[in-house]
Order: C-alpha cells, then sequence, then structure tokens
C-alpha cells in the first residue's frame, strides 16, 4: 500500500475542524505536531480502564499499568533501535533530555578549561545549558560553523574537537531543516576521545533513528513532536554511562534506600524518574511509536522528501527571487523543514496574513538566536511539513502568501 | 474574525515604510535595549532629556511592522513633552492595548494619542499586542536609567 496523506490525515481529528469557515492548514509540526486518533483514543482508554500508579503498589490494577508503562519504553527504545530498554530514560521533553546529562554528567566530569564543541545551528535546548556549564564552572564551549548552504562546515572538525570532552550536536536543525553526517560526527567525537551526544528531537520524529548505526553516546527527542502527547520525551544513553552518572532529581522512585544519613539509588533508568511520572503520556508516546510504525519511517521520510521537493519547487516557480528558501536545496541533506524570507515583510506580518487562511506557520527565531544572527535576520517564517501534509497544503501555503503582497504594497 | 485592515491601516503602514527618528544619538543620551524574546524582534531607544523635557528621541532595531510603526509614532509623540507628560501617553497607551489600568491615569495631564489611535487595532490580535509595547517599554527602561537630576 502506498503512503498517502489525504487517508493519513483522516487519522488526525483536528483536521475535521473548520476555523472561520476554512480547514486548516497545519505546517508548524517541527514545533510542534498534530495527535491521531490512535494516540488519543490508548491515553482515553488507559485513562477511563487502566490508570494506577506505577512501580509502588502490589494490586492487579497498578501491576497493568506498570506493564503498560514500560511496555511503551519497551516500544521507544525499539524504535531507535537502542540495545536495552533499560536505557531509555523518559523526560518531560528533549530539553530536559540534554539538561539531564549536561547537569549531572557534566557536574561529574567536567572541570574548569574543559572544551565542548557545539555547532551554529543548534536551538537554545543544546546552548543554554552548556552555558550554564560555563558559566559554574568555566568551561569552553568551540562552535562548528556552517557553510553557505545551511550545513556544517566540517573542514576544522577535527582542530575543534582537539581535546574536548564533548560533542553536543543536532541530527537536523529545526530552522534550516539540515540533516547532519550523524555517523561522521560521532565517529568523529570519539577519535577526538569526546562523548557523542545526539539532538534528536527534530530527527526521530522523521526518519528512522538507530542510535546503534549512529555510534552515539545519548540521544534526546520529544514525543509531541512525533505526534505522541506533550509532556514527555527521552533521554537515551549508553548503559556504562547512565550508570556511572549521578542522579538528577531527588526524591520517590529514584532510589534503592532512604536513611537518615543518606540515601543509595535506584538502578537505571529509575535512578533519572524521581516522583511520579507522566504516565498518561509515556503511554500516548508508545501508542505514538507505534502509528509511526505501522507508517513505516522509511515511507513517512520519502513523503517528506518529495514534499520538501514539491515545496520548494512551488514556491520558487512561483516566487523566483521574491523568495529565499535557508538551508540546502538537496532533499537528501534535508528535511521538509523551510525556515524561508518572503519580500522583505516581516515574518511576524507573514504569518498574520497567513493565518487570514488558518495557514500556520511559525515566525520568529525559533529558540536559535545564534543562527538567526548567522542568517543576519532576527526572525524566519518557517513552513514545517509532515507525514499529514500534501501537495494541496504547500499550494495553500504559496496562494496565502499573494496576501502579504496586497497589504504590503508589492 | 477580526480583519487584517483593522490591523494593517495605512498610517501603521506609512511608519513602518518610512520611519520617524530613525538612528542614533551619542552620549549623553540615555540608552535602553528591549527584546521581545518570543519572536526576536529588537529595538533600541535613545533619549536625550533635558530640564526634565524630551528634546530628541532616537529609535534603532529591526522587527514586525507593528513593533517599528508603534516605535515612529511613539518617538514623534514624546518629543518636546515634559517626562510627567510622557508617562501619562505611556499610561494612556498602555491602556489602550489593555496592558494597563486607565484608571491610573493622572487627570492633571492631558494625554492626546494623536496618530497612535490607528495602533486601537492590535487589541483584536492579542499575539500583537507585545509587537506594539515593544518600545513603549524600552522607553520607560530609558526613562529609569536618566541621571537623577
Amino acid at each position: 500500500m502506498g503512503f498517502d496523506a489525504a487517508t493519513i490525515r483522516k487519522d488526525f481529528p483536528i483536521f475535521d475542524r473548520v476555523l472561520d469557515g476554512q480547514p486548516i492548514v497545519y505546517l508548524d509540526s517541527a514545533n510542534t505536531s498534530q495527535k491521531p486518533r490512535q494516540v488519543i483514543d490508548a491515553m482515553t482508554s488507559f485513562l477511563e480502564n487502566s490508570y494506577a500508579p506505577i512501580n509502588r503498589s502490589a494490586y492487579k490494577l497498578a501491576a497493568e499499568a506498570t506493564d503498560a508503562f514500560e511496555g511503551a519504553r519497551k516500544k521507544v527504545a525499539r524504535f531507535i533501535n537502542a540495545p536495552s530498554a533499560d536505557e531509555v530514560v523518559f523526560t518531560k521533553n528533549a530539553t530536559e533530555a540534554l539538561n539531564l546529562v549536561a547537569y549531572t554528567w557534566g557536574r561529574a566530569n567536567l572541570q574548569r578549561g574543559d572544551v565542548v564543541v557545539l555547532t551554529h545551528m543548534e536551538h537554545h535546548a543544546n546552548i543554554v545549558p552548556w552555558h550554564m556549564l560555563a558559566a559554574e564552572r568555566g568551561i569552553v564551549l568551540r562552535w562548528v560553523p556552517l557553510t553557505a548552504d545551511g550545513q556544517l562546515d566540517l573542514t576544522d572538525l577535527a582542530t575543534l574537537l582537539r581535546d574536548a570532552k564533548v560533542f553536543s550536536f543536532t541530527a537536523m536543525s529545526n530552522v534550516l531543516g539540515t540533516i547532519t553526517p550523524v555517523k561522521l560526527l560521532c565517529d568523529a567525537a570519539h577519535a577526538a576521545g569526546a562523548l557523542a551526544i545526539v539532538d534528536a528531537c527534530q530527527y526521530v520524529p522523521h526518519n528512522v533513528t538507530d542510535v546503534q548505526a549512529w555510534g552515539a553516546d545519548f540521544i534526546a527527542f520529544s514525543s509531541h513532536k512525533m505526534c505522541g502527547p506533550s509532556g514527555v520525551g527521552a533521554l537515551w544513553g549508553r548503559m556504562a554511562l547512565l550508570d556511572a552518572m549521578p542522579p538528577f532529581l531527588g526524591g520517590g522512585n529514584m532510589i534503592a534506600d532512604v536513611r537518615l544519613d543518606g540515601f543509595t539509588c535506584a538502578p537505571v533508568p529509575a535512578k533519572f524518574e524521581a516522583g511520579t511520572p507522566p504516565i498518561v503520556e509515556v503511554i500516548g508516546m508508545g501508542a505514538a511509536v507505534d502509528y509511526l510504525d505501522a507508517l513505516g519511517m522509511t515511507n513517512v521520510r520519502q513523503h517528506e522528501m518529495q514534499m520538501a521537493t514539491y515545496a520548494m519547487h512551488t514556491l520558487t516557480s512561483r516566487y523566483g527571487d521574491d523568495i529565499t528558501i535557508h538551508g540546502p536545496r538537496n532533499v537528501e541533506v534535508r528535511g521538509a523543514t523551510l525556515s524561508f524570507a518572503f519580500r522583505g515583510v516581516h515574518p511576524h506580518d507573514l504569518s498574520q496574513v497567513l493565518d487570514q487562511r488558518n495557514v500556520c506557520v511559525r515566525a520568529g527565531h525559533h529558540c536559535a538566536k545564534p543562527l538567526m544572527r548567522l542568517l543576519n535576520c532576527t526572525a524566519t517564517a518557517r513552513a514545517s511539513f509532515y507525514l499529514y501534509n500534501d501537495e494541496s497544503d504547500a499550494d495553500a501555503l504559496a496562494d496565502a502568501l499573494e496576501g502579504a503582497s496586497d497589504i504590503f504594497g508589492f | 474574525m477580526p480583519g487584517l485592515e483593522d490591523l494593517y491601516r495605512e498610517i501603521i503602514l506609512d511608519h513602518y515604510r518610512t520611519p520617524r527618528n530613525r538612528g542614533e544619538l551619542p552620549p549623553p543620551a540615555v540608552r535602553a535595549e528591549g527584546h521581545n524574546p518570543l519572536c526576536g524582534d529588537e529595538i533600541q531607544v535613545y533619549l536625550d532629556v533635558e530640564n526634565g523635557i524630551v528634546t530628541d528621541i532616537k529609535v534603532g532595531g529591526q522587527g514586525c511592522s507593528i513593533s517599528q510603526s508603534s516605535a515612529s509614532m511613539m518617538s514623534q509623540a514624546v518629543k518636546g513633552k515634559t517626562l510627567a507628560e510622557v508617562r501619562a501617553l505611556v499610561r494612556r497607551f498602555k491602556g489602550m492595548m489593555s496592558v494597563e489600568d486607565a484608571e491610573g491615569d493622572d487627570a492633571t495631564v492631558e494625554v492626546k494619542l494623536g496618530d497612535l489611535e490607528a495602533l486601537q487595532g492590535v487589541v483584536k490580535f492579542p499575539v500583537r499586542i507585545k509587537c506594539a509595547t515593544l518600545a513603549w517599554n524600552t522607553l520607560l527602561q530609558a526613562m529609569s536609567e536618566l541621571p537623577v537630576a
């Protein structure tokens, strides 16, 4: 059976909504994705039939809830080809996952003068935690620059990585759509004796993810960008690293024993999951993984390459030099996240005009202000396509852009 | 749904295309910088005050039509005003943006919004209120940094 976005779209109740007499053209999935009926039903059914505490009560209902929760962990682990489900730590989101690594592994292993290498296309979640460590203990940050077409410039990578302790980088830029050569970057990090941390929150929802093929040490991603609910994400890490790391938050569930004079930690992953987790959201994330698995991530990627090709072609053939699409043109190295500038109209004004046609795009700095400065702008408009978008959405975007010309007088 | 004509009035687009009082002022002018952390808009306000009167004001930065036109109109409106008049104007403007209660107005100071009335439509688009008030908050910040006379 072929991949048919129009059929897939029927799984998403939000697209039944008519807003101000028009359908919704949702092109903001790099921000957060919409949810299919299958995920909503799984969460509702769990709440209605199986909700109970996990990991701490002996009765049947609690055992059933615990099984469902741990079942979701196994699904998430399989989805990224993790060697063991115990290496998957549920967090609030990818941001918390990256903070967890910087806070615990970073504080245990990084001293004044130690080098952490980042790239110019990181978003704030993979910048600020390291800035915080730099302020606290004087680590040094180095930055991998970009090429003119928005890929990583790897010319001086070996020099940048020399004596580095950490190389933390995105697998796919949330602004440029660029997909980075993750395996090559992990290998380069390891050759320099550095840890490879992959911010995969834009990558996992759109591609086949294989942490073992990458050879990564840690990866972070969020449920809400991959058809699952908000409020949950995951950190995957090598067991030896997770095991040696100090805990993150302290509290229930993360302890083996607590005495008046101290405590001992529970084994990984519980060690990093203090307190009652987002139980229903984890169930939802598991259902999202089932949903994506059934579609096949190879098919999802294929569809998005076609969407990126179609959208770039439609916009440029219609508007020529009046539209500038940031990032690479080659769809082999990019996803269907398109940041663009249009006829000098400010992105905020563009998004306002597009909203008249219910075309939902992000306007702003995309939590990537250093990259914005590099592109020499304070903001871009960003249209991001996902598995439920088809050619009609790209056409609607192109049509709605005419409205900007009407108002701003071109 | 409110129409875009409520937002993008001709006078707003005019100030956006041809911003007034654009530029910088050398010290001893006070400089303040404002950011809209949501969208990345940036604004710089330079303020010259002599004997309690705004003798000159310049505005720099980049942003959307609403933030830039609001800054331009603001610069026109405050030039030549006393600090008390400027404060009253800021209150009135923020009242129009439903950010502040207009009840706090100082009745002894006459306030005319003039061109600024054109920004009234912004209230119908709540996400844009922060765009319209950015310059004004930056102005307040600049005023707070004035040397005490």
